[in-house]
């Protein structure tokens, strides 16, 4: 069954961002976008999350708490990127405090550019991002079959 | 006496029926917020991905904590329809709420204490006036038992109408709904992070969400026995009092624990105790 597919729970961050994006991901919450219809919930809490979304890029000061956040996720999960400074850094690229966009510290599944990204491009992007979490809910289960007939899970990535 | 047909019709229904109450809950309160509003069977696809994630625990202990808090929700529920004893339905119901706050205790996390302290104080403010409830109905219908009150052809809520105001009050703490949702809530308060079931990932929530339903269906069972003496008001009341709910839930903001505290206190020792005082008298009056 596709469960996930039907109900993706958000966990949104916002590192380092301007602000603009985050208001455009909560305008998604709103009675006008409301994604609530398709069973998106913006969760407060990285353990109930299935999608973390991100927004601004990494520095010094969020390294650890993206990391962590994306370590407390149950798996399957997927990271969106939200808005130019999460996907490369946008213009604070250059800053002596920044190391760039989140996929140098998490892999990121879907991006979505834009300052700010529009919340049609963002409901969009989630919406992408559904068809890798259902792949990664097969690859799971996959893996705990393999380790339960006592095969080891073979390398690749978590 | 005891209808084993009740039960197992309990345990097989509830969760249908508690988790079609819960999704039509969202989509009215979706639409009163002038939202479109997830589909009538969102809370199925909800658990139904949440069995499918995986199980983070904190401690191993958790596990059990809330496989015992579902159990014990699912007995007092099935005690409560099969006809049982209502002193033992409400202590079996209690202490399924302990096991829900040993397991957030279990958990070492801060936002889980406070969820966990929260609910402790939730069932120090709705406990009272469910058992004045349970002495309520003894007062009238001089009987304990579920089937025996139901059974009864005397209108209860004429003689406990404070009792049933009570009711209603704690009614809103059992739901999760504001103002009174302290511990945790089905929206997005998000300064208490989920408070109670914080540390709960995937099946976990899943089995606290299915235990919610089922207990949700036995406290619209609960309002039943007030009206029970005419099945057909006694549906029409059981609406009335949820879209009631459902209305508070989106009228009112959260209110502080102290309120909750005394609030419920006052309604319960106003309306309860003053009720079953006067049913007292009237009774001692008239014999």
């Amino acid at each position: 069954m596709t469960f996930l597919k039907k109900s993706p729970w958000l966990l949104h961050y916002d590192a380092s961002s301007c602000n603009g994006c985050d208001i455009e991901v909560l305008a998604c919450l709103t009675p006008l976008y409301d994604v609530e219809r398709f069973g998106i919930i913006n969760t407060g809490n990285p353990k109930h999350a299935d999608v973390f979304v991100v927004t601004g890029g990494v520095n010094e000061q969020n390294r650890e708490v993206i990391r962590n956040i994306y370590e407390q996720i149950p798996e399957p999960k997927v990271v969106v990127a939200v808005g130019i400074c999460a996907t490369s850094g946008g213009i604070f690229r250059e800053c002596y405090n920044m190391s760039g966009g989140i996929d140098q510290l998490i892999p990121v599944d879907v991006y979505v550019p834009g300052c700010a990204a529009r919340p049609e491009s963002i409901i969009d992007g989630i919406v992408k991002s559904l068809e890798i979490l259902e792949e990664k809910r097969i690859q799971m289960k996959e893996r705990a079959r393999q380790i339960k007939q006592g095969r080891s899970p073979g390398g690749g990535e978590r | 006496m005891i209808s084993l047909t009740n039960a197992i019709l309990f345990l097989l229904l509830a969760p249908v029926i508690g988790g079609l109450v819960s999704g039509i809950d969202r989509k009215l309160t979706a639409r009163m917020q002038g939202r479109v509003g997830p589909p009538i069977l969102q809370p199925f696809y909800d658990v139904g991905k949440l069995l499918e994630k995986e199980n983070l625990v904190v401690t191993s202990s958790q596990n059990y904590y809330i496989l015992s808090y579902i159990v014990f929700i699912v007995v007092s529920g099935a005690l409560f329809f099969a006809g049982g004893d209502l002193l033992l339905v409400i202590f079996a119901f209690t202490l399924a709420h302990i096991f829900l706050v040993l397991g957030a205790y279990a958990s070492y996390s801060p936002y889980s204490f406070v969820g966990a302290e929260r609910e402790l104080i939730q069932i120090i403010a709705y406990e009272p006036m469910i058992i004045l409830s349970a002495v309520g109905m003894y007062m009238v219908t001089k009987s304990f038992f579920v089937n025996e009150i139901a059974a009864s052809e005397l209108p209860l809520i004429l003689y406990l109408p404070g009792v049933f105001i009570g009711f209603l009050m704690v009614f809103t703490i059992k739901l999760r709904k504001s103002p009174f949702d302290l511990s945790t809530s089905h929206h997005a308060h998000q300064e208490l992070v989920k408070g109670v079931t914080t540390e709960f990932t995937g099946p976990n929530l899943a089995r606290i969400e299915i235990a919610h339903w089922y207990e949700n269906v036995f406290l619209l069972g609960f309002v039943y026995l007030f009206f029970a003496f005419n099945p057909v008001i006694a549906i029409v009341a059981i609406i009335i009092a949820y879209l009631l709910e459902i209305l508070i839930d989106n009228t009112f903001s959260r209110v502080k624990w102290q309120f909750t505290l005394k609030s419920s206190w006052i309604v319960a020792g106003m309306m309860g105790l003053v009720n079953l005082g006067v049913l007292y008298y009237l009774a001692g009056v008239l014999v």
